[in-house]
């Protein structure tokens, strides 16, 4: 079975990779075979990660639970199960995501998308502030405290300089409300071959990222799928 | 000669990349590798922790990206299991549960760890957001059991275990933006100490955060995972991996170089 799945697999790698010879049939059945597979998992995995251990189980329990507070037989166990009923205002809210099926109730999907933005907004705004702007201007400033008490070296004093270069002119070709003209805008030109330079490395990390994916399927098309032929001659 | 440079097949330079991988990969040749301060940062802080410590993995990538978080997770699970840290692995993307399981029993399998003891796989809950936030209250509201479907309450290692404030470090293994979102929210809200294993697509967004003590250390996609099997001193597909990426690497250098040159050179014969 597992030497099955090896050919499976090595099959649709070859399929894919036909591409760069040009588009053929096997590689778009590689791709839809994929997309449908991909679709089919996210949504299997979501009901059994997610709905049934966080709604229907906590649900179904607190509905027997209650069964047996009417039923007159409860116990310790069963009065903390009842506290899941308490699932079902958030559940209820969720579902109001399918009136959009309803174009009479649509409206009533305005109350779950406030919920999800003002929670969103709430949980984000604070600690993004605090994330990426205070603690990167503390990261960028902290560097010149150990400049003064002569703890950094030389080349780490220059880097500190240079980063604080790079921010101020990377900052003042974003400023619009500034004529471009004279000092500023040698600044914001210094600040655009700072740009570049950061687009250039993540360019160049996205290509070694892309050949580290390609040595990853040449590895395994070497090493399992040749390997196995031995298990089937 | 310079047209038909300037309008070659790009057929044959898929045809080089894929011979400078292949070779590499048939006849493995070792190269000399520099640990990076990142690297070291991250080796140095797990080394510190004492025995019975825990961490958090995060197994934040899919199964296209699988090739550089894989030898990372491995080389740091090991660095673990002999140091006796404890490891909870998780996921927030839906498609890597099962990826991950197989992963961390496979290592524990050749570490001797024991499930539940030495390490557990709580698995994928949905909402990215909701899932850090609520880990940091409390752990066993988020996952009420593991990916097994084995109670929280019923697990060992688990015990002691409430929120952040008994993990030691989350190692984020990532292909996507979520370091950044465990930063914005465990790190910043929680004060959790935060490390990132990232694919080489992201690591220019990783080095602020580095920078600014954000992140306590960071394995660069394939080098990041080659450094740490040589402080550990076990060489395995990081170190294969990143031999096989600096041919292609050479390769690709030569062409652009090549291609600046004749692209200059027409330009100057056309004016």
């Amino acid at each position: 079975m597992e030497v099955f799945g090896i050919w499976v697999a090595a099959f649709l790698t070859l399929c894919i990779y036909s591409f760069l010879y040009r588009d053929n049939p096997f590689y778009r059945f590689a791709e839809h075979l994929f997309v449908g597979i991909s679709v089919g998992y996210l949504i299997v995995i979501g009901i059994h990660q997610g709905v049934i251990p966080l709604t229907w189980e906590p649900l179904s329990k607190a509905m027997s639970a209650l069964w047996t507070e009417i039923i007159g037989e409860t116990t310790p166990e069963t009065r903390q199960a009842l506290w899941g009923l308490f699932k079902i205002i958030p559940i209820a809210i969720g579902l109001l995501f399918f009136a959009r099926l309803s174009p009479r109730h649509t409206w009533l999907i305005r109350i779950p998308i406030a919920i999800l933005i003002g929670f969103g907004a709430g949980a984000a705004i604070p600690n993004m502030l605090q994330a990426n702007i205070f603690k990167q201007t503390h990261g960028t400033i902290a560097p010149f405290a150990d400049i003064n008490a002569g703890t950094l070296s030389t080349w780490d004093t220059f880097g500190a300089v240079l980063m604080v270069v790079g921010v101020m002119c990377t900052l003042t070709y974003f400023f619009f409300s500034v004529e471009h003209r004279g000092p500023i805008n040698w600044l914001s030109k210094v600040g655009i071959a700072f740009l570049m330079i950061g687009f250039g490395a993540a360019f160049g990390n996205t290509v070694m990222g892309r050949v580290a994916l390609m040595i990853h399927r040449v590895g395994f098309l070497i090493n399992e799928w040749l390997g196995s032929f031995g298990a089937l001659f | 000669m310079l047209e038909k440079f300037m309008n070659m097949d790009r057929r044959i330079i898929f045809m080089l990349v894929a011979l400078v991988v292949i070779i590499p990969t048939l006849i493995p040749v070792r190269l000399p590798i520099t640990v990076s301060e990142p690297t070291q940062k991250l080796y140095d802080y797990i080394e510190a922790l004492p025995s019975g410590s825990t961490i958090i993995m995060a197994f934040d990538y899919g199964p296209s990206s699988l090739a550089e978080p894989e030898p990372m997770a491995k080389a740091v699970m090991q660095h673990c299991f002999s140091k006796g840290v404890k490891v909870i692995g998780m996921t927030l993307y839906p498609n890597t549960p099962t990826l991950a399981d197989k992963l961390m029993q496979r290592i524990a399998a050749e570490n001797n760890a024991v499930y539940g003891e030495d390490y557990v796989f709580l698995g994928y809950r949905p909402g990215a957001l909701q899932v850090i936030l609520g880990m940091g209250t409390d752990i066993s509201s988020v996952f009420e059991t593991d990916y097994e479907k084995t109670a929280i309450a019923e697990i060992p290692m688990m015990e002691n275990i409430t929120n952040y404030d008994q993990i030691d470090l989350l190692l984020d293994l990532a292909s996507g933006s979520t370091t950044e979102t465990w930063i914005i929210y465990a790190n910043t809200r929680y004060g959790l100490k935060i490390a990132a294993g990232v694919t080489a697509v992201i690591i220019a967004q990783m080095y602020p955060y580095l920078q600014s003590g954000q992140l306590v250390g960071m394995m660069p996609g394939y080098l990041g995972a080659a450094e740490y099997e040589k402080l550990l001193n076990a060489p395995g597909d990081g170190t294969v991996g990143l031999n096989t990426a600096s041919f292609a690497h050479l390769l690709i250098i030569g062409l652009v170089i090549l291609g600046n040159i004749a692209f200059f050179i027409h330009q100057r014969r056309e004016a």
